[in-house]
Parts: C-alpha cells; sequence; structure tokens
C-alpha cells in the first residue's frame, strides 16, 4: 500500500530540479553597472553605440568585465562601485544628453540561466534601498489650468468677432463674462456653441449687466482629470529619465494617484526636487504702455503683473500668455555669442509659426519669458526684438550660470506637469539599511530552519529527518517560484519565507503524530504509514485553506510591503502543501515501502499506556 | 521520544466554568486597556513623518531634541532605536508642510551638528493615506473572519464556525490588548501578523473540530463531553509540537530580526501562545455551550457502519 508509481516520483523529482534551476541565480550575487539606454526612439541602441561606448571607456582606462545589449539598451557589467560611477561620468559627458546612463546592478548567474529565463528574486525596496513615492494629483488644479486656457480662448474669440465685454472673470470652475447689453451676450452664445462643444453655458441678468457663465461639460471635466494623470505619468517618466534611474516604476494607483518608485537611489533630496517640481515657461509682452513707477507703488494696472526680473529688477509683464512651455519640441544648455550661459529652445511648428508673428507684429517692443517654478514666477530675460525670428529657434539668455542653464533646460525639456501634485507618501530606505534587512531576514530564516531541523530530528529521528527534508524542498520550491515570478521580495515577504516554514511543519507533525498514533492502536507499521498520511491529509488541506483565507484578504487589502507578505505566505501554503504531503510521502515509500515485513519504523518512541486500553 | 504519555483524557469540558471564567476576564481586561490606554498607531495610520537616522558612535538624544526644538519642531519625539547610535525621530502631520521639505530640513540641521549622520530611513504617510490604511485594515479583518466562518461552517457546521471564530476573535483583541497595555507601536505589518494568526490559529480549532467529528462516529456510545475531551486529549501533543515549532522561527526572528521584525514577532508570540489556549479551551466549550450533537455532523447511520468498517 505505500507505493507510489513511477510518474509521482518523476513530478516530485522534476519539481525539484526545477526549484533547483531557479533558485541558483540568488546565490550568485549582483556586480555593479552602467545601463545606458536612449532617450528617445529615434537613437537606437546598436552595435555603433556600444562601438562607441567601448571606445570611450577604453579611452578613460575603465576596464569593463562585460558588455550586453539588453530591451533596447546596453548594460556593461563593472568590476566595483568606484568604476561605476567613474564610468558613468564618463559616458554621461561622452555621449551627452539623448541616453539614459544609470547606475545598474547585473546578475552574476551564467548564461545559460538567464537565457533560460532564471534570475534571482527581485527585491523591493526595502531590501535594495530607495525611494517610494506616492504622489496625489491636484484635479482642482487641472481644471484651473484649463479653464484659464478657456479665458484666454475666449477673450480672444471676442476680440476678434469684435464683441464689446465688460469683463471676464475665472471663480472656482467656472467663467463669467460681463457684458453691457443682451446683445453682445446672445452673440457670444453663438460664438461659443460654434466654437467650443467642451462647455456649457447659462445666462444671468442683473439690473444693468447681463452675465453668461460658462462651465465645463461634466464629461469634459472627466477627460481633462484622466489626461491630466495620464500627461502627469508622462512627465514624470520624462523627469525620471533625466534622472538617470535604472528600472524605475511609475504607475497609476486609484483614479487621481501615482506612484513612483525608484530604486537605488541615493540622493533622494535632488530626486524629490526634479519630481516636484511644476516649471512652465511662459512667453508674454512687457507691458509699456502703463507706468512702473505708479505700478510699484500699488496701483497694477489690471491686465498686467509685476514681477522680477533676475538680478532683482522688477518688470511690468501683461497677463496675457502668448506663448507656453507645451510648445517647446526640446531645450538644450549652451552659450550665447557673447559666450555667456543661455538655453536654446526648438519650438514646434505652431510654436514656431505664434513666435514668429510675435516678433513680427512687435518689433522694436520687449518680449518677457517667465520661468513658473513651485507657484514662484520668474522673468529669466526681458529682451528688445530686434527682428522677426522665423524657424523656432529661440536662444534665451539672462544673467544664469551653466548650472542654471541646466537645469532651466531639464525641466522644459521634460515637459510640464498637466497639474500640480503633492507627495502623499514616502518611503525612503538607506542602501545600508536595505543590506541589514536583508540580513536579518535570511538570520531568522536559517536560524529559525535550523531549530525546527534539530528538534524534529531527535523527536521523530528517520520520520524526523524525512519532514525536515520535505521542509527543505518546500523553501527550495517557495525561493524558485519566487524568482519565476519575479514577485517583489520585502522585509515582510522574508518573514513570511520563515513563517511558512514554521507553519508548514505542522502537517508533517500531523502526519508522524497519526502515524504513532495508529501504531499506539497496534496496527502494522505499514498500514500505520498508509492511514497516517490519508487521515492527516483532510485536517492538512483544512487547516491551510483558513490560512489562505487570511492571505488573499491581506493580499486584496493591504498595501505595499503587507502585500509583499501576502503573496509570499500564499505561495508558500502552495508549496508546502506539495512538498509536506507528496514529497515526504514519495521518500518514506521510497524507504519503508518495498520491505513486506516491516517490523518497526523509526519515528521515535511510541509510547503506550499499558494500564489502561480501550 | 515522547512528551505527552497521557493515560486518560484529560477532562477539558468539566474545567469549562474556570477556562471561560479566565477568557472572559483577560478579554476584558484587553477591552479595558483598549479603550483606556487606546493602541499606540503607529505612522502607517496616523500619517506623519518618522526618520531613521545612524551615527558612527553613539550619540546624546537630547542634543538631537534640541536641534529640533531650534527648528520649530518641538513635538517631534526622538529615541534610540536599537542600539545607542541609532535614533528614531517622529515627526507628527502637519497641514500645508510637505513630507520633502520636512526631511531634508530635518537632514540638513543634524549633518550640521554632526556631518557622521547617515539617512538610513523615511517614512512619510500623509493622513488622507493614513484613514484609508485603517479602512482597509478593519474591512481585511472583517473579510478574513466572515471567510472562515463561512469555510467552517461549509466544512463543518455553523455551530463550529462561530466556536472557531469568537475563539480566534478573542485571540485578536487579547494581541490588541497587550499593545495597548505596552503601548507597543501597532504599523501595518503588525496588523498583518495579527491576519496571519488569525487564520493559523484557526488551525487549531479546525484540528480539534476534526477529531470531534471523527470521535462522533468511532465513539458512539461516549456522551459529548467525553467525546471532545478525547478529541483534545488526543490532538493535544500535535498542538503543543507545531505551535512550538512555529513559535522556534519566531523567536529566531524576534532575535535576529532587528526592529524592523520585532513587534510583528511579538504579536506573533502572542497570537501563538493564546492559540493554543483558545483554540482548546474557549473554541470547544464554546461548541458545546451552542449544543452540539452526533447528528450535527455525522449523516445517516448506514454510511458510518461502512466507513467504520474499512
Amino acid at each position: 500500500m505505500n507505493h507510489y508509481p513511477l510518474w509521482k516520483y518523476l513530478i516530485i523529482l522534476v519539481s525539484v530540479l526545477l526549484g533547483l534551476l531557479y533558485t541558483l541565480p540568488n546565490f550568485y550575487g549582483e556586480s555593479p553597472a552602467v545601463q545606458i539606454s536612449p532617450l528617445r526612439n529615434t537613437a537606437k541602441a546598436d552595435g555603433i553605440l556600444l562601438q562607441r561606448v567601448e571606445d570611450t571607456l577604453k579611452n578613460a582606462n575603465i576596464t569593463v568585465d562585460g558588455t550586453f545589449f539588453e530591451a533596447g539598451g546596453i548594460k556593461i557589467r563593472l568590476s566595483d562601485a568606484d568604476t561605476q560611477i567613474k564610468a558613468k561620468d564618463v559616458l554621461q559627458s561622452a555621449l551627452g544628453n539623448g541616453y539614459v546612463i544609470a547606475l545598474n546592478l547585473l546578475s552574476n548567474s551564467p548564461h545559460w540561466l538567464t537565457n533560460i529565463g532564471a534570475l534571482p528574486m527581485y527585491l523591493g525596496l526595502d531590501l535594495r534601498g530607495g525611494v517610494h513615492f506616492m504622489l496625489q494629483v491636484d484635479m482642482k488644479g487641472a481644471l484651473s489650468k484649463a479653464l484659464d486656457r478657456y479665458s484666454s480662448d475666449i477673450r480672444g474669440s471676442l476680440r476678434e468677432k469684435k464683441i464689446q465685454y465688460l469683463g471676464l472673470d475665472k471663480e472656482g470652475s467656472q467663467i463669467t463674462i460681463k457684458f453691457r447689453d443682451v446683445e453682445s451676450r446672445v452673440k457670444t452664445e453663438v460664438e461659443i456653441n460654434k466654437t467650443y462643444a467642451d462647455l456649457s453655458f447659462r445666462e444671468q441678468d442683473t439690473s444693468n449687466e447681463s452675465h453668461l457663465i460658462v462651465s465645463l461639460k461634466p464629461e469634459v471635466l472627466k477627460r481633462i482629470q484622466d489626461s491630466a494623470v495620464q500627461q502627469n505619468i508622462v512627465t514624470l517618466r520624462n523627469r525620471i529619465n533625466e534622472l538617470g534611474v535604472a528600472e524605475p516604476i511609475v504607475q497609476q494607483a486609484g483614479i487621481d494617484r501615482v506612484v513612483v518608485q525608484l530604486p537605488g537611489v541615493q540622493d533622494t533630496a535632488k530626486a524629490k526636487d526634479i519630481l516636484g517640481r511644476t516649471a512652465t515657461l511662459e512667453v508674454r509682452m512687457v507691458d509699456e504702455e502703463h507706468d512702473l513707477s505708479a505700478a510699484l507703488r500699488g496701483q497694477v494696472h489690471f491686465g498686467s503683473e509685476l514681477h522680477n526680473e533676475r538680478g532683482g529688477t522688477p518688470v511690468l509683464v501683461k497677463k496675457q500668455v502668448v506663448l507656453t512651455g507645451d510648445r517647446i519640441n526640446d531645450a538644450q544648455p549652451g552659450f550665447d555669442n557673447n559666450n555667456q550661459p543661455a538655453v536654446h529652445i526648438d519650438l514646434d511648428n505652431n510654436g514656431a509659426r505664434i513666435f514668429k508673428q510675435l516678433t513680427r507684429d512687435n518689433v522694436g517692443k520687449r518680449m518677457a519669458i517667465l520661468l513658473i517654478d513651485k507657484n514662484q514666477t520668474e522673468v529669466i530675460t526681458a529682451p528688445v526684438i530686434k527682428d522677426e525670428i522665423g524657424g523656432g529657434k529661440v536662444q534665451i539668455s539672462g544673467s544664469m550660470t551653466i548650472e542654471e542653464a541646466r537645469d532651466i533646460s531639464l525641466l522644459l525639456r521634460a515637459g510640464a506637469l498637466a497639474a500640480p501634485m503633492d507627495i502623499i507618501e514616502e518611503r525612503t530606505i538607506g542602501p545600508s539599511l536595505g543590506a541589514d534587512n536583508i540580513a536579518r531576514g535570511f538570520n531568522s530564516t536559517l536560524f529559525g530552519f535550523t531549530a525546527i531541523a534539530v528538534f524534529m530530528i531527535i523527536y521523530y529521528l528517520m520520520f524526523g529527518f524525512i519532514s525536515v527534508t520535505a521542509l527543505g524542498v518546500n523553501l527550495l520550491l517557495l525561493v524558485g517560484l519566487l524568482s519565476i515570478l519575479q514577485a517583489t521580495l520585502t522585509l515582510p515577504g522574508m518573514a513570511a519565507i520563515a513563517l511558512t516554514l514554521g507553519m508548514a511543519i505542522d502537517a508533517n507533525v500531523l502526519i508522524n503524530e497519526r502515524v504513532r498514533d495508529e501504531l499506539r492502536n497496534g496496527i502494522t507499521p505499514q498500514a500505520a504509514i498508509n492511514a497516517g498520511y490519508e487521515r492527516a491529509f483532510g485536517t492538512i488541506l483544512d487547516s491551510n485553506i483558513t490560512t489562505m483565507i487570511a492571505g488573499v484578504a491581506l493580499f486584496a487589502f493591504g498595501s505595499g510591503p503587507v502585500k509583499g507578505f501576502a503573496v509570499v505566505l500564499c505561495l508558500g501554503i502552495l508549496t508546502s502543501m506539495f512538498s509536506a504531503v507528496m514529497v515526504s510521502r514519495g521518500m518514506v515509500n521510497l524507504l519503508y515501502g518495498n520491505r513486506r515485513k516491516l517490523a518497526s519504523v523509526s519515528i521515535g518512541q511510541v509510547w503506550k499506556p499499558v494500564s489502561e486500553k480501550r | 521520544m515522547e512528551f505527552f504519555r497521557i493515560k486518560r483524557d484529560i477532562p477539558f469540558m468539566s474545567w469549562g466554568k474556570y477556562t471561560t471564567t479566565i477568557s472572559l476576564v483577560t478579554f476584558l481586561l484587553a477591552i479595558f486597556f483598549l479603550a483606556t490606554k487606546g493602541l499606540n498607531l503607529g505612522v502607517d495610520f496616523t500619517g506623519g513623518t518618522v526618520m531613521e537616522v545612524g551615527y558612527t558612535q553613539s550619540v546624546d538624544v537630547n542634543k538631537i531634541r534640541n536641534t529640533l526644538s531650534a527648528l520649530g519642531m518641538s513635538d517631534a519625539s526622538v529615541q534610540n532605536f536599537g542600539t545607542s547610535s541609532d535614533v528614531l525621530i517622529r515627526l507628527p502631520a502637519k497641514a500645508g508642510v510637505s513630507s520633502a521639505k520636512l526631511s531634508e530640513t530635518v537632514m540638513t540641521a543634524l549633518r550640521q551638528s554632526d556631518n557622521t549622520v547617515e539617512m538610513r530611513r523615511v517614512e512619510f504617510v500623509g493622513p488622507q493615506v493614513g484613514e484609508e490604511l485603517v479602512e482597509s485594515g478593519a474591512l481585511a479583518l472583517l473579510i478574513v473572519s466572515l471567510g472562515i466562518v463561512a469555510y467552517l461552517a461549509f466544512r463543518f457546521e455553523w455551530k463550529f464556525g462561530v466556536a472557531g471564530i469568537i475563539a480566534n476573535l478573542h485571540d485578536v483583541v487579547i494581541i490588541l490588548g497587550f499593545f495597548a497595555f505596552f503601548q507597543w507601536e501597532f504599523s501595518l505589518t503588525v496588523l498583518a501578523a495579527i491576519l496571519a494568526i488569525l487564520g493559523y490559529s484557526v488551525n487549531e480549532s479546525v484540528v480539534v473540530f476534526d477529531r470531534i467529528r471523527e470521535n462522533f462516529r468511532k465513539m458512539r456510545k461516549a456522551s459529548v463531553a467525553e467525546v471532545i475531551d478525547n478529541a483534545i486529549t488526543r490532538t493535544m501533543s500535535r498542538t503543543i509540537i507545531t505551535h512550538g515549532c512555529t513559535q522556534m522561527v519566531v523567536t529566531s526572528m524576534l532575535f535576529f530580526g532587528g526592529e524592523a521584525l520585532h513587534y510583528f514577532a511579538l504579536a506573533l508570540t502572542i497570537g501563538i501562545l493564546f492559540g493554543i489556549y483558545s483554540s482548546v479551551l474557549v473554541a470547544s466549550p464554546i461548541v458545546m455551550l451552542l449544543g452540539v450533537s452526533r447528528k450535527d455532523l455525522v449523516p445517516p447511520e448506514k454510511k458510518i457502519e461502512a466507513e467504520g468498517l474499512s
């Protein structure tokens, strides 16, 4: 009765081999690497680039341990962290801004393992160090921005159609346009109906003015919100690329949230700064009709604003925006004709056309280029327009340093956020803590396992040894499975590995106790083994299902590290069912199954009550 | 080796009066501490900022406190964490202050007074996220409880489902009571530990219930109390050995897992100890109290005869 058909042994053998194979990469460790990937699709990671990279490194006397093509990029393995940083700097200056050059870690496992998809477990941020942000998109901000755009468009339309209006105010989520007479209002309604499908309006007349209240249609509202989140994600990705992070994660979470994970980032201050910035560029005209000194005394004309130029000189600027940063294709730091630091901007077609018209119509006047960053508006420069500028090539130079020119161009290039964002959750783990956490998780598992092994072997002898072997197989399969699935392993996840081992032994204790129980009742050893396994199985199944319920609920409602705990717990239950029942039974069958006359089994002392027999 | 040499079935059920009283008292004490002291909720639930900084040598906590006070953060709590060279700084959530700014400001100030300081960890949770985590935590607890009741009711009978969940929620409340009494920090990982314990301890009840069902079939003449006593006595050695093994791992976590896993392991330890007690001495009396009988579990007579012979 204690025989397994060949296929069952084969299943055990194959799963153990697979477990070994996929666990293997975790033992090789990782070495520092530099990862180069093109920023835009136009540039390709090809042999030419590889040659260039190799030459650059050779010229800088940096020895390379290997170069690989991988998923649209090149990875270079280096011997230590110092060379890694040196190589990054050298490559950065040689390749320029078209490429993301990031520090990374590369698994040391041999090629044949990588080729079959055997990778080490994917470590979470709390184990490898890095930053996790959750950002909330400020929808009110997005709507306000959209309304600003519409206000400015409506103003333009009204001017174009020569409709007289008294004023146009934005209040909350609506725009109120004031007219002196009903006639102009009706004309405006016709115009809005024709040109602005996104807007709805209602009329409101007071004794001497007639008002038109314009608001966004609900479906448009939703569209704006969706696209604000989407655009913010794109912008964040661009900015992170500029930061040079290997394997960043930028994901939408919920309706209005974005999760950003930057593994291995050490300079968190810089990361937060770049992510949080909402820099936009605006081109406006300088208000030269009104008196600057009057404005300084507090009497600012209602169509203008007072801002400071770099260096502190106040400038009176019109509120109307001629051109925004959305029209920028590219921005690069450089120098102007006088060898002063400057930002070279390349506008898109539409932007180029607007800019050409603006400069043609306003020769001799001053325009202002404003940088709005963190709600602070600063006039970078306010030059006099000398000539029409066509072709969309604009050069901004003001009193800026090389450093500032680089920062401004980075921000302009990466695009603006469609809506402001707040960091509502942050978890930063320093690299040293990450390494400590790995050691802690590993030690907990190791010592816990050893303690169980010692106890089980002493208490159950051969059956204990079999149980411990099955537990080892369980650990192997669990780590193998985690490596195959590339599920994120966190510190609570490592705790769950240890805990699963402690819980998984339950199944073997149940079986062993059951077998002893049957022996106590005086059944032959062969029958006792069989009955023990058969009867214990139902109990094992029941108890694992209840733990599974808890695991699934934790997965569904948990977040971050707790989710990691839940994943490991659930997988651990599955592997333990297999190893505790099938693997240990297989071993018992191999050991005892073939003996016809089995007098005793090595399961430790089976004590029988002498005085009483039931 | 055999630890448990029990000659006779231990009359657990006749102790029902005492065990129920003990349970009730601990339970009420736990509730009392929860109500008066409350849980010391971690940053995950309250929102706020936690920073862990490390120095190369032991550091004067008061000096750091003064540095923070100078920044206008007199409400910060500063304490050693694990070793005398590691410091944990807690800053309550403030409306309108960006987390990014806050931790940067603190780090800059600390660096000025001692430049060996190393940032090991920053956790910031916004108040709205904290509220959500409380909600989803409570929801998870509810779903797990309902799921377990439903499973036990399906697998055995509703009486077992109710008894099982009462016994285990009793454990949960007692763990919470400990956390309230000692004012240990209650974090997300502790919540995870509690939910895991909930699933794990139910195993205990399942094993006993399984035996009860089996005994109802085998011991045809015995009274309900005798059936339950026998089931508990015969599963006891397994119960203690299994829990002992799990506790070995948890103890290893307590010693080697560092501060991050400390309260996690502590919650598991309390859960395991009370889990043994409650599944044996709480769940079964409740089953009896609910009036379980042979016919609840054992379907038609004939079938039993057949099974009994096999």
